[in-house]
């Protein structure tokens, strides 16, 4: 059961900048703990998040083990024009999520 | 472990110096939540439904809300109606269960209605899908205030957990009411020590990197004190629980709440 949060605003003015926040449901394993007989827990993270505006790239961030489950990602950008935001998620195990959300800028 | 062990003495030493208060509730005006014990970052984190790690169980929860399985024709919603129905359900738990004749909190609760009405096994311990629902039913009682042992039914099984609640116990001698009714406005290592009100459960503590029960919570604490934890079905565990929830009688829910 994989399931996001996407705080992105309704409505927007041209030229205004904007809080985008997006969290993920993910166990986010490092890979550097043992089980009680001593055996590694296998990796299993997100590695990669981008989110495009209208299909134009705005924010790309790369993960590594230390982050936190659940990650929690927050940027800012431009509102340029009325339109949909997608979010991806690519992971471990062949983990890939998306959400999307719209915008109307005037 | 060393750390473990620095705590405990820390923790002997600290209570049988004079400094250390005597048993005394809290008084009704001075309860106050742990929220706001915490940072304002972690406030906010909880107050904001699209920063707060909960919900993500809250949304898991909605489905599964829904969801038929193999084994049985009916969905919670098939009874239950539509998930705001459940306004104020979670307000009066851990709640008498008229066929067991004692009490049962909120996820004894769900695991009966799956035995006894969708023929479906119950859910395990702490697993997902019960934190799932149990955040969901939780979360449809945000901002009410708690309700529960008002069932006279109740009466002798508050009366138990409020004695499991003042009974010294485990390697170190102490008793809940020696951290959270004497020492709540201190410290221990850092942290607050806070007034042990049942207040947001299914709490996601950061400290767990989940949503975890007050079951899980009170575990932790009893292997603070190096007492051996109630199982989770056993009889103890819902007195404690039912005791807390009297004791916050009308706080308000904060579920799904964040700590640290």
């Amino acid at each position: 059961m994989a399931s996001a949060l996407i705080n992105v605003p309704a409505t927007a003015k041209r030229g205004d900048i904007i809080e985008i926040k997006a969290l993920m449901s993910h166990i986010m394993e490092t890979g550097y703990r043992h089980t009680e007989t001593g055996e590694v827990i296998p990796r299993d993270i997100i590695t990669s998040f981008t989110c495009r505006y209208n299909g134009v790239e705005v924010f790309r961030a790369d993960l590594f083990p230390a982050s936190s489950a659940n990650p929690f990602i927050s940027f800012f950008t431009t509102a340029t024009e009325s339109g949909t935001f997608e979010f991806k998620w690519i992971g471990d195990r062949g983990f890939q999520e998306t959400a999307s959300a719209n915008i109307s800028v005037s | 472990m060393i750390f473990t062990r620095a705590i405990g003495l820390f923790l002997l030493v600290w209570l049988v110096s004079p400094l250390s208060g005597n048993a005394a509730e809290i008084a009704s005006d001075q309860r106050k939540s742990g929220s706001t014990f915490m940072a304002p970052e972690t406030r906010a984190m909880q107050d904001d439904d699209t920063s707060n790690p909960g919900m993500l169980w809250v949304l898991d929860g909605e489905a599964l809300w829904k969801a038929k399985s193999q084994s049985s024709e009916k969905a919670c919603v098939d009874c239950h109606d539509d998930i705001n129905a459940m306004r104020g359900v979670s307000a009066k738990y851990p709640a008498f269960d008229e066929v067991l004749e004692r009490p049962v909190d909120l996820e004894q609760r769900i695991n009966l209605c799956r035995t006894r009405h969708q023929d479906k096994a119950p859910l395990a311990d702490e697993s997902r899908e019960l934190l799932a629902l149990t955040a969901l039913i939780g979360r449809q009682s945000r901002g009410l205030p708690i309700e529960a042992g008002k069932d006279s039914r109740l009466a002798s099984f508050v009366t138990k957990g409020r004695d499991l609640f003042m009974r010294r116990q485990g390697q170190l001698n102490l008793a809940c009411s020696n951290c959270h009714d004497d020492n709540w406005d201190r410290q221990l290592a850092g942290s607050s020590i806070t007034q042990a009100h049942p207040t947001g459960y299914p709490i996601y503590r950061l400290e767990w990197q989940g949503l975890g029960s007050l079951k899980r919570r009170l575990r932790n604490c009893m292997i603070g004190v190096r007492a051996q934890s109630y199982a989770s079905d056993s009889p103890e565990i819902v007195e404690l629980q039912l005791y807390l929830a009297t004791r916050a009688g009308g706080m308000i829910i904060e579920t799904p709440a964040v700590r640290p």
